[in-house]
């Protein structure tokens, strides 16, 4: 067992932990919770891919604007837990056993399947450097640089439909 | 080192878990919270696939789908809090109909 597995071990066994713990709390508010401590854990595995910007923006867009959002419209809808009442019983034993299938399937048809083999990169010192981040951002204004347009014409249009959506009607009687 | 299998295994994991939440759980905002963590895992296997070819290309995509992410949440969060005004509820049992 080396540094790096037990490093991966402990920090897998917290990001499903974390997503079970979003998955069966009755609080929306402790959900949202699990979750940024998930997304946190996610941040660190990129850490460990080398892949140190995209942990950061792991970090600042998911744990703390997306779930801040999230927690927002929890706490101005009220809505933190609902009314127990079961409409299908069969419901969670098929989802159950449905999802195990899938996990089953997913697992082996990636790990068998078409795909890169080998071990992942281990978090040097090289990855940390200026120079691996200048590269990256030369790739996204150079090779990449219609999606990263087109995702800020996404990103303005999203706005404009989240105001759209909220505003008042005008005229209209509630 | 760690071989990139663990990485898929435990991205199909997450993913799984994702599914399990849109399928078990009648609270819209959870719903929503389980597509984010089936985003992020599929994010994680990007990456880690990425790490392995030794290419930048996987992280960018990565990048792309956090933006796109943002967006969703931005609009489904508004749909939600309109849902809300109209029935009362976000209960998902309860939006059976079309009328608003």
């Amino acid at each position: 067992m080396t540094p790096d597995l037990i490093l991966f071990l402990v920090l897998a066994l917290v990001a499903i932990a974390t997503a079970l713990g979003m998955l069966f709390s009755r609080n929306s508010v402790y959900s949202a919770l699990f979750l940024v401590l998930n997304f946190v854990t996610v941040a660190v595995f990129y850490l460990l891919l080398g892949a140190p910007f995209i942990a950061m923006s792991q970090i600042t867009v998911y744990a703390g604007a997306i779930m801040v959002l999230f927690l927002f419209v929890i706490m101005l809808l009220g809505a933190e837990s609902l009314p127990k009442s079961e409409v299908l019983p069969w419901q969670k034993p098929l989802a159950i056993g449905l999802a195990v299938i899938l996990a089953v399937e997913s697992t082996y048809l990636l790990v068998t399947k078409a795909r890169p083999t080998g071990d992942v990169l281990a978090p040097d010192a090289a990855v940390n450097t200026m120079e691996n981040l200048r590269e990256l951002g030369m790739k996204l204004f150079s090779d990449y640089l219609l999606p990263f347009e087109v995702t800020s014409i996404l990103l303005l249009v999203a706005m404009v439909g989240a105001i759209l959506l909220t505003k008042k009607e005008k005229g209209v009687q509630k | 080192m760690v071989p990139v299998d663990y990485y898929i295994i435990l991205s199909a994991i997450l993913f799984t878990i994702g599914v399990l939440g849109v399928l078990i759980r009648r609270n819209a905002l959870i719903i929503f919270m389980s597509i984010e963590l089936m985003l992020n895992s599929a994010n994680l296997a990007i990456v880690a696939f990425s790490s392995v070819i030794k290419s930048f290309s996987g992280q960018i995509f990565v990048f792309f789908v956090i933006a796109v992410a943002a967006a969703e949440v931005a609009v489904g969060l508004a749909l939600i809090v309109e849902i809300f005004k109209s029935k009362h509820s976000i209960d998902v049992d309860q939006m059976s109909s079309l009328k608003g």
